[in-house]
């Protein structure tokens, strides 16, 4: 059974975001079904994305998996642990495996993305 | 779950690295049902097979099996199998899933003749590879003690209420172990069994990601991706599965030729040198600001921690120790070619 924190918003191709502080990355559920993240690909600092748009890569043993902006805004910080340590994908999907956080430019986008209760139901 | 050759096959089933870990380590168990099956027998099924396949089964035994290459006219490679000689005019063949229909179409395109009946029985056949340091030990516990562990490329066959069991000294991982097949209905019974023996020895099952990553960790090709109808197996340094001395065989012109002429590109093996993504099929190849290939197979090894990866290269850029770009998103990451296998086993010190 994933581990689905209440405070996140979830896309459907598996990123989390938290509206409080930002940051985003892949879902526990994710991390289990990509299993042994090996490299992750990490945007770069104030990079401006909407909505989408492909702006990381987490390669795991089995395959190469983009990763998009759950919502629009600036990219404000990078997880740069994650150049040595990548596994922190599974490890600790949701604290410590943050990929980036953003600065959003619509935080009303983050009403079109899932809370926990619909992302459980979208994984089930 | 993944479409495969027709059947939906999981990449996985608890993790790549677990299982390609417990395979070097202990034992893992492999369902290979999907894999093709062919009998023939009769007077003319030696010369047949002879005439059809690049390397001589003149040379086998009853009881042994070999490597070999079925290619087109022009040497190029249709697919890589399994011969075993099951008697003096019995042999049972094993083939890649995804080239069954192709397989069966050339071989019947040769014209089997009077002498040599052909039988196609993939659909009936399901498979099992066990494949580890703990073969013996998991084998002597399904089979009981007295049972006879099969050698390298050795078959033994028995007569089962349900059909045929072939059992034999063959795998695709580099690891001791055995395949074996028998009739569909029984695999699923067969592979519980094998997984309960399995996980007493420390072992697992395991699926198609960690036999892609364990086969690639010792240079074996993977046909679709490293070997194709426009490569030889020259060109995929498989020449030792090829006797020219036999006599003429289908492709055999084509490959004189190319050995006179010299070899078009070669089948490298290379490594990553640089912190980089893995690399995967695809990713061009590049030597000093010229792109001169595709990677066919990569990844990740998960024994060595490391980017690796096959690719055509030109001749001279497959000597050991040149350096390499691989593209990866537009970057190139430096890579060199090195010699293959990527993985030898340690000599165990007892």
């Amino acid at each position: 059974m994933s581990n689905v924190p209440e405070n996140f918003r979830y896309r459907e191709s598996h990123e989390w975001i938290d509206p409080q502080t930002g940051a985003v990355g892949i879902s526990d559920h994710a991390q289990h079904e990509l299993t042994d993240v090996v490299f992750v690909e990490l945007p770069k600092v104030g990079t401006k994305v909407v909505t989408g748009q492909q702006i990381a890569v987490v390669e795991s043993v089995k395959a190469a998996s983009d990763i998009y902006a759950p919502v629009s805004g600036e990219i404000i910080a990078i997880n740069e642990a994650l150049t040595n340590d990548p596994a922190l994908l599974n490890t600790d999907p949701h604290v410590a495996g943050w990929i980036f956080k953003m600065k959003l430019t619509e935080p009303s986008e983050l009403e079109a993305l899932m809370d926990a209760a619909a992302y459980r139901a979208h994984i089930a | 779950m993944v479409p495969f050759a027709g059947w939906e096959m999981p990449v996985q089933y608890t993790g790549i690295v677990d299982e390609h870990k417990a395979v070097r380590g202990s034992v893992g168990v492999f369902d290979i049902s999907h894999m093709g099956q062919f009998l023939l027998e009769g007077r003319g099924a030696e010369a047949f097979l002879n005439r059809a396949l690049t390397n001589n089964v003149s040379k086998l035994a009853p009881g042994q099996g070999q490597y070999s290459l079925l290619l087109n006219a022009n040497g190029g490679v249709i697919d890589d199998l399994i011969v075993y000689r099951l008697s003096d005019r019995e042999f049972f063949l094993v083939v890649n899933a995804s080239k069954i229909d192709e397989d069966r179409a050339q071989l019947e395109s040769l014209g089997f003749g009077d002498d040599v009946q052909f039988a196609d029985i993939s659909a009936q056949t399901g498979g099992i590879a066990v494949q580890g340091p703990k073969s013996r030990e998991l084998f002597a516990e399904v089979f009981g003690p007295s049972a006879i562990f099969p050698e390298h490329n050795t078959v033994f066959f028995s007569i089962t209420p349900t059909g045929v069991l072939y059992l034999c000294g063959t795998g695709y991982t580099g690891e001791e172990g055995f395949e074996f097949f028998a009739p569909s209905s029984e695999i699923t019974d067969w592979f519980t069994k094998l997984n309960a023996a399995a996980r007493n020895q420390g072992g697992m099952p395991c699926a198609l990601g960690a036999r892609d990553t364990l086969r690639l960790e010792m240079g074996y090709p993977l046909n679709g991706n490293d070997l194709a109808q426009d490569k030889t197996p020259l060109q995929a340094g498989l020449g030792f599965f090829v006797d020219f001395e036999k006599g003429d065989f289908v492709g055999r012109e084509a490959l004189v030729a190319q050995k006179a002429s010299g070899l078009p590109s070669k089948l490298t093996g290379f490594h990553m040198t640089s912190q980089s993504p893995p690399p995967r099929a695809h990713y061009a190849v590049w030597i000093d600001g010229l792109q001169v290939g595709e990677v066919c197979s990569g990844g990740l090894s998960p024994t060595l921690s490391q980017g690796i990866g096959m690719a055509y290269l030109p001749v001279a850029a497959s000597k050991p120790g040149t350096p390499i770009e691989i593209e990866i998103r537009g970057k190139r990451y430096a890579a060199e070619t090195v010699k293959k296998p990527f993985y030898r086993k340690q000599p165990v010190i007892s």
